[in-house]
């Protein structure tokens, strides 16, 4: 397999760029702009030179094999990585033109706008009304009946209104796991993000409430765009319009979902795919 | 038999002699704390007891009476015969209130209703009879069956009048001569009413005393011998061999809170101990409030803002090592830096007036509150980081990822969930610190501190002042009172007190604890 010899090689950067496969989305319909982004973890590389422009109001689903980098990816793009005084990373990453980095940008404000919900579902240890209201109390004061009308909004968004309207005020922790998922989401989308950045949020969820959150996303790619990490092949399928393959911190092919799954252009997608690199 | 006790206990079958030899420490430790609290609360509770006097006749003819304390067999392989103390009172007449007897020589015993057992303010108790009842220097004629009642009515009145003068004395007489010392008045006119009325209130207070000074008791020994005693001097009269048990445990309980309301007296070797319980309460909560923002806010520091290097490594272990350094050097500290150094200062600075007797610049209050603070500090530190490390990072970037701040994320989320560590350092803090007495000895307490810390008078709350705490009453009754024998009960009373104190801290630390976990709902699931 001489081409996954050549893509895997880090020492030759430059073959892996020729052998990938990556789509060109025009700057004009893009959301992300990712340019020449590498990562390391103190000596550790996570990514290495990637290269790719997220589109607006789309689904775009990365996928890769455990370990790749997809969540390093994720977390580059609201600068969570600031917090870890271990990461040192080059390259640039524009936000609707404008460089997330520059020292005008308030991080804060970023992270409002690209929201994120975690691999592991993290609600807080209040009730389930405070976990949406959360980020609204960060903000300028609504009034009261405003908040609860985000929150209604924010938790029909989430698919939960339903299931919890009753028990606005108990312990988010008594939720289920799906539930808490929901929760998470709900919490991210009262702040009215313009990306959501959703990290398998449906990993550890019965096959009900995954198929709640699909429909959810299906429903949210009318106002936001949304990148969304996975390792259901079929969900990546199902859901999004553009599928990104990553494999040990490089991006392998990027393409549109119908073109990538039916006819992906190099051998090791394909056999990502298929399962048969596993 | 073993098998029963081991299901009974949880202990798996099967795997030996381990699990049983930890339940067997576990046991054991529990042992010893019960029996230190059966022990304090034995000996310290029975003392307020009210045991019934022995009316001695020894085989030459002698008598004497006293409550019987213990017997005493003969040391060790050698001859002679058991001995009996006797506490016998009456220091006037013998000069003595301890007495060793050999059973051998007791010929009879007796307990007769009517012996008393006088408490007076000088010379300690008197044991004997009552033979009479004066007023104003003149014997009163009562039969026999009318004298008892009316020395109870008498004295009752005594106490009445005492209460009296007390009240005119704090509330008329003092904040007058206070506006007239400090020139409060008006004008000339306005403060010669002032001198009139003070003259007036003075006048009420003498006229109080002498009512109370009318009556005398007419005290007789079991020997014959009499004193008069002045009824004002008296606090108690008991005849304990004529009481029921009901009325031995009302005068128990009265006695017992006597002891933990009252002020001491005679030396300490005799009275309460409101005050040393006061300032023992007072000092620890000043110095929870000390050391709570401290220690939360270095912990803070340590565990969210500080870069995780070596530096910061290193204070920890420094932190850590802290928490050992034995309590006195911290009382050298705290005189040294507290007292003489910032309490020196502040005296220069606003106090000068009263120099050179020292206001802040002498040990108080609130240099032994700060002093203890610093010696808690790395017990909340430590605590607070640990539940701060607990804390999942997903629950900070959480918070993070919907646009909160740093700050935002630590004040909203991070704790809130530290609170119950927090509360767990001030446990600990204040076990550690309320049994502490040594650094206070240098910064503070005091053997006998007149007035409290907390008054009617501004600014209430005198940091400045010396307060009495139950640890070092302990040792002052214990190793300077000069009757050892009578010191004894009160340094178990005390400690039981002291242990007692300690606990009603800790558990208004656990409860609050408790209800702020309830509040945050299933946080600890
Ligand atoms: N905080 C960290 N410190 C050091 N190395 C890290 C850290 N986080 C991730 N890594 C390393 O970076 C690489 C990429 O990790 P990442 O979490 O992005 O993988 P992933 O694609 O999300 O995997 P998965 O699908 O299992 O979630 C891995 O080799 C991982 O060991
Ligand atoms: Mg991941």
């Amino acid at each position: 397999m001489p081409v996954f010899d050549s893509v895997t090689d880090p020492a030759s950067p430059a073959s892996a760029v020729s052998t990938a496969a990556v789509i060109e989305i025009p700057a004009s319909a893009s959301c992300f702009e990712i340019e020449g982004l590498s990562l390391a973890y103190g000596d550790t590389p996570a990514l290495e030179n990637l290269t790719l422009r997220v589109p607006r109001q789309r689904v775009t689903a990365f996928i890769g094999p455990s370990g790749c980098g997809k969540t390093t990816l994720l977390r580059a793009l609201n600068r969570l990585h600031d917090l870890n005084d271990e990461v040192r990373r080059q390259g640039h990453i524009h936000l609707e033109g404008q460089e997330i980095h520059a020292p005008e940008v308030e991080v804060a404000e970023l992270r409002r706008r690209v929201g994120m919900v975690f691999q592991t579902p993290n609600p807080f240890p209040m009730s389930i009304y405070e976990n949406v209201a959360f980020g609204l109390r960060l903000q300028a004061p609504l009034k009261k009946r405003q908040r609860d009308e985000m929150i209604e909004w924010a938790l029909r968004s989430a698919a939960l209104w339903d299931e919890v309207k009753d028990r606005l005020h108990d312990s988010a922790w008594s939720l289920s796991g799906g539930q808490q998922q929901r929760l998470v989401i709900a919490r991210t989308l009262a702040v009215e993000p313009e990306v959501l950045l959703l990290d398998e949020p449906a990993s550890a969820l019965d096959p009900i409430s995954t198929l709640k959150i699909e429909e959810l996303i299906r429903s949210l790619k009318s106002r936001l765009t949304l990148i969304l990490v996975t390792h259901n092949m079929q969900q990546a399928a199902r859901v999004s319009d553009y599928t990104a393959f990553l494999h040990a911190g490089e991006l392998v092919e990027y393409a549109a979902t119908d073109a990538l799954f039916t006819n992906p252009r190099l051998a090791q997608t394909e056999n990502y795919i298929t399962g048969r690199m596993v | 038999m073993i098998a029963r006790w081991g299901r009974r206990l949880r202990i798996p079958r099967g795997e030996g002699a381990g699990p049983w030899l930890a339940a067997g420490c576990v046991s054991l430790s529990l042992l010893m704390v019960v029996a230190l609290l059966v022990l304090l609360a034995g000996r310290g509770l029975v003392y307020f007891w009210p045991t019934e006097i022995e009316l001695v006749t020894l085989d030459d003819g002698q008598h004497f009476a006293g409550h019987a304390i213990r017997d005493e067999p003969p040391p060790r392989g050698q001859l002679g015969v058991s001995q009996r103390l006797y506490h016998t009172g009456n220091r006037d007449l013998h000069g003595e209130v301890w007495r060793w007897v050999d059973i051998e020589r007791i010929a009879s015993q007796a307990r007769p209703a009517d012996l008393v057992v006088v408490e007076r303010n000088r010379w300690g108790d008197f044991i004997g009879r009552v033979a009479g009842l004066q007023e104003q220097g003149r014997d009163l004629a009562l039969s026999e069956a009318e004298r008892w009642p009316t020395v109870r009515q008498r004295l009752e009145r005594v106490v009445r009048l005492r209460e009296e003068s007390d009240a005119l004395r704090e509330q008329v007489v003092e904040p007058l001569a206070k506006r007239l010392a400090e020139g409060r008045w008006r004008d000339s006119n306005d403060r010669e009413s002032l001198a009139a009325e003070l003259e007036a209130a003075n006048a009420r207070v003498l006229a109080v005393q002498d009512a109370m000074s009318r009556d005398a008791l007419v005290l007789e020994s079991v020997n014959g011998r009499r004193v008069v005693q002045p009824l004002q001097g008296v606090y108690r009269i008991l005849r304990p061999n004529a009481m029921s048990g009901f009325d031995k445990f009302m005068a128990w309980g009265r006695d017992v809170w006597r002891f933990l309301s009252e002020g001491p007296r005679a030396a300490n070797a005799a009275g309460g101990v409101w005050p040393a319980i006061f300032g023992t309460m007072l000092m620890v909560m000043l110095m929870s409030v000390a050391v709570t923002p401290f220690g939360v806010l270095a912990a803070v520091y340590l565990n969210e803002i500080a870069p995780q290097g070596r530096l910061t490594r290193l204070v920890r272990i420094g932190v850590r090592n802290l928490a050992g350094v034995p309590s006195i050097v911290y009382g050298v500290f705290g005189l040294g830096v507290f007292v003489y150094g910032i309490g020196g200062t502040l005296d220069e600075w606003f106090f000068h007036d009263r120099l050179p007797s020292p206001t802040f610049g002498t040990g108080g209050l609130l240099w032994a509150s700060l002093t203890l603070a610093l010696l808690t500090l790395p017990v909340v530190i430590v605590a607070t980081e640990e539940g701060l490390a607990r804390i999942p990072d997903a629950q900070r970037e959480g918070a993070l990822a919907l646009g909160a701040t740093r700050a935002e994320t630590l004040r909203r989320v991070v704790l809130p969930m530290a609170v119950p560590a927090m509360l767990t350092g001030v446990i600990l803090a204040i076990a550690r610190a309320a049994g502490e007495v040594a650094p206070l000895m240098l910064v503070g307490v005091a053997k006998l501190a007149p007035q409290v810390p907390v008054d009617g008078e501004f600014p209430f709350l005198h940091l400045e002042r010396k307060f009495m705490h139950l640890g070092y009453h302990i040792l002052d009754v214990g190793f300077y009172s000069g009757d050892i024998e009578a010191a004894m009960p009160l340094v178990y009373a005390t400690a039981l007190l002291l242990v007692l104190v300690i606990l009603v801290l800790n558990l208004t630390a656990i409860f609050l604890r408790h209800h702020v976990k309830a509040r945050h709902g299933a946080l600890q699931r």
